[in-house]
């Protein structure tokens, strides 16, 4: 009868506690997310998503600020002492979750660890050589080459605890193909604003404040509750009915209701990433016969012949930005003077088609992913039909990424979509040297449709190792200029994004490059 | 009855060979791992590098017996993406699909067995008549449009129930549950319920059909004319001779929820094995997908065997007979 009391008092008091919580969850963001992160070990799976939302746990040497401009973290300050050799001074006094100092030493583990053979995060960071402490904390990078995107490259790279990796036996990547679990994988440790609470995969992933961060926080959260909500109609639900208070992914057809319900808010604007249309350039279509897509004229009448305007109003529901350009304008190397969006003017088109010989137009196919991007179905299917307009013959394959992926790459698509942010680097250099550079070594690896382009090849080559950021700039925007002439891509737009919070969040900053970075977020 | 089990054992051995080698059959055609595993800046040689290494560009047979024989060994390998022990991702996801399907199973009878009744013993009536009509909208309605409308009405309208996850579980050993919490317990509420829906039209007809067949028996004329009161005849006598198909029936579809569940458990995340089942998919995590094909091949031939093996102690006719 006591212990039974006993434990009706217990009860109650886990109740009452609850209840405290529920009146001090002011400061707790309930994020219903999309899909959930795919380990705890940034250096596991060639993820953003994860990458991003690992970001609250552990830091990189630097970071970037509010505007996405690069600013030191772990490092304080750095120099070039030779072109390839950069010296970073690290921050002092800083700690580890489990409460050991930070040093030179953990930074040289971290970047052995994610440059090792069987890191799928490796190309993350493509110039990296070796590393030298030079004191605690001083360290050395040295680098394949001058290279002038390290810092950009570094914002990435996760920064764990050396005694930690050793103690656990992670110091290097979990090695997929060893069937090995990995430590890292179930267990966190690292410098950042929030510690590890809990995880339960497809349930939630609880973090709590660090209350020893080195910085000063810009933030008042004490908790972060993140629940992966699949299904984007019981995503929505859960917010309107007050389970969630934030979701990063807003479906836009739901925008209106969710900006008519009282207690909450939509957070719109366009995406970094520009949707773009690839062209096979190899000596035969897919489709079959001569590549008539060689031919430049060929390919600006099929961009003439796409009303970009009306896509943007009936497909897009009038969210998107029409794209003259490949990168976004906040990307560095972009340039407004190259972003005239091309009328569209069938009539023309069909006049340079029957200049180039094909007033009867051909049959090619034309690879669409159901859902890489946003309503991407809808504006394929409209595109299709406009290029059916000028006389073209359009053989539309839709399907999912994962299947259309080995067709694009595998060189058996006439014409497709792909999209580009040029994450993590958020500069133009990563979609000239993987996109528009010939494909040879390690460079144009989504050079999809096999062209080349010697001075597109050679200005990227010279950007790689400019070290002066204006000529650098400049070099690439040249670099867009002539593939735009080339019309080598089509642009198409960057698409909308949307979140939504519950109202009484007072700073919620959205990001252009979609990612929820909650270090900034006061309620 | 040796001869029996050595058969019906062989028979499923050979049963989930052939469930494994038509799953690898369409592992070929869903796509390629590798695009999804490495991010954009990954170099072309750092592709091919990770590709030979999982052995992706080995040969299908190899690739298969590879397979079987760790299969065999109870070893599934590790997600390509979450680098996780399959069978432990599995194992740790199996009780919440299973607390999902057993609840949902009582449900359906809890509810199915009195509406069987009754729409048979009230024939001719307008309530009886129009639940008829109505269970038709429970088995045509899409499973995902009932959890969206149940999502709908109970958690935005009403806000009296959760709209998705599991709520708090407590861990009894390997075996984390919630329904011994409260808000476990409202969080089954919705997603068994969606899941019922076409399991308690399953039972109602079938329990009808079986009553009015029972009710035209002689022993039931003969309890009427002794006079035995019409409630005791209609939920004593006559039901519990209807019951034993429905208990068949309900045991073999618990094989049939489980792997059904997914499109509940994608509707109202549901940490069980279909949403784990549902990524593997998109993501092209090989070795999820032949692992949660191969559990639950298993669980079917296991219910399959023992149904038989049961019927073949009740009906000794079955044991030498050639089937």
């Amino acid at each position: 009868m006591i212990s039974k009391t006993g434990l009706k008092v217990a009860l109650l008091g886990g109740m009452a506690a609850a209840t405290l919580a529920g009146t001090a969850s002011a400061e707790t963001v309930r994020w219903g997310a999309p899909r959930d992160i795919v380990s705890l070990d940034p250096y596991s799976y060639g993820d953003s998503y994860t990458i991003n939302f690992l970001n609250h746990i552990y830091e990189g040497l630097v970071r970037f600020d509010r505007d996405l401009q690069i600013e030191p973290a772990l490092a304080e300050s750095w120099e070039i002492i030779s072109p390839t050799t950069w010296r970073f001074s690290l921050r002092k006094g800083v700690k580890f979750h489990n409460g050991s100092d930070f040093t030179a030493e953990d930074v040289l583990a971290s970047l052995t660890r994610v440059s090792d053979e069987s890191s799928p995060l490796k190309g993350n960071l493509p110039a990296y050589k070796s590393a030298t402490v030079v004191d605690d904390h001083t360290i050395d990078i040295e680098l394949t080459g001058a290279y002038p995107l390290l810092l950009n490259d570094l914002t990435n790279i996760h920064i764990f605890d050396k005694d930690w990796l050793v103690e656990n036996n992670a110091e290097m990547p979990t090695d997929v193909s060893a069937g090995v679990e990995g430590y890292a994988t179930f267990n966190t440790n690292g410098t950042g604003p929030f510690v590890l609470e809990s995880r339960t995969p497809e349930a939630q992933t609880v973090l709590t404040v660090n209350e020893g961060w080195w910085d000063e926080p810009q933030h008042n959260l004490t908790r972060i509750e993140f629940q992966p909500v699949t299904s984007a109609a019981t995503r929505v639900a859960a917010l309107l009915s007050g389970e969630v208070d934030f979701v990063d992914s807003a479906p836009v057809q739901d925008l209106p209701r969710l900006s008519a319900a009282p207690n909450l808010k939509v957070l719109e604007r366009t995406d970094l990433r520009t949707v773009m249309l690839g062209f096979n350039r190899r000596d035969e279509l897919v489709a079959g016969g001569e590549n008539p897509l060689n031919d430049l004229r060929v390919r600006q009448a099929m961009q003439l012949a796409v009303d970009m305007d009306l896509i943007q109003s009936r497909v897009m529901r009038g969210k998107s930005r029409n794209a003259g350009t490949l990168v976004a304008p906040s990307i560095p190397g972009y340039s407004e003077a190259l972003d005239s969006v091309v009328a569209a003017d069938p009539d023309k088109a069909r006049a340079l088609l029957a200049e180039a010989g094909y007033e009867d137009g051909f049959e090619f196919d034309f690879v669409c992913t159901n859902e890489s991007y946003v309503n991407e179905e809808q504006f394929c299917q409209a595109i299709a039909s406009m290029w059916s307009r000028i006389g073209l013959s359009p053989r539309l394959d839709i399907g999912p990424t994962a299947k259309q992926t080995p067709k694009r790459a595998g060189g058996k698509a006439d014409v497709y979509t792909i999209g580009w942010a040029t994450l993590p680097m958020l500069d133009t250099y990563s979609i000239l040297v993987q996109m528009l550079h010939s494909k040879e070594g390690n460079s144009g690896v989504f050079n999809w449709g096999n062209w080349s382009y010697p001075e597109i090849d050679k200005l990227t080559q010279a950007a790689s190792v400019e070290l002066d950021r204006e000529k650098r700039l400049s070099m690439e925007t040249e670099a867009l200029r002539i593939a735009k002439e080339e019309i080598v891509m089509m642009p198409l737009h960057q698409q909308p994004m949307a979140w939504a919070v519950s109202a009484d969040f007072e700073d919620f900053p959205q990001f252009p490059d979609n990612k929820p970075r909650m270090w900034f977020v006061t309620r | 009855m040796l001869a029996f089990l050595i058969k019906r054992t062989a028979n499923a051995i050979f049963v989930m060979l052939s469930v494994s080698f038509i799953a690898f059959m369409i592992f070929r055609f869903v796509g390629d791992p590798v695009e999804l595993m490495l991010n954009e800046q990954a170099t072309q040689a750092q592709r091919d590098a990770l590709r030979a290494k999982l052995g992706l560009d080995d040969p299908f047979i190899v690739q298969f017996t590879t397979f079987v024989k760790n299969a065999a060994q109870g070893d599934f390998g590790i997600s390509f993406r979450n680098q996780q022990d399959v069978l432990a991702m599995i194992a740790e996801r199996f009780p919440a699909t299973f607390e999902l399907v057993i609840v949902a199973t009582l449900i359906s009878l809890v509810v199915g067995i009195p509406l069987g009744v009754i729409t048979a013993i009230h024939r001719q009536r307008w309530y009886a008549e129009t639940l008829q009509f109505t269970s038709i909208i429970g088995i045509s309605l899409p499973s995902f449009v009932v959890g969206i409308g149940l999502i709908l009405i109970f958690s935005v309208w009403l806000g009296w129930l959760p709209a998705f996850g599991r709520g708090e579980t407590v861990d009894l050993g390997w075996w984390s549950t919630g329904l011994l919490t409260p808000s476990g317990r409202l969080s089954i509420i919705l997603p068994a319920l969606s899941l019922s829906l076409f399991q308690i039209t399953l039972v109602m007809r079938l329990v009808r059909a079986e009553m009015l067949e029972v009710l035209r028996t002689d022993f039931i004329k003969f309890a009427r004319a002794r006079g035995i009161p019409a409630r005791t005849i209609h939920f004593r006598h006559a039901l519990h001779n209807c019951l034993m198909p429905v208990v068949t029936m309900t045991a073999m579809q618990i094989g049939g929820l489980i792997a059904f569940a997914l499109v509940t458990e994608t509707v109202f995340q549901w940490p069980g094995m279909g949403l784990l089942f549902i990524q593997a998919v998109t993501f092209v995590d090989v070795p999820i997908m032949a692992g949660y094909l191969c559990i639950v091949a298993l669980i079917f031939v296991t219910l399959n065997a023992l149904v038989d093996i049961t019927y073949a102690v009740i009906d000794p006719r079955l044991r030498g007979a050639d089937k």
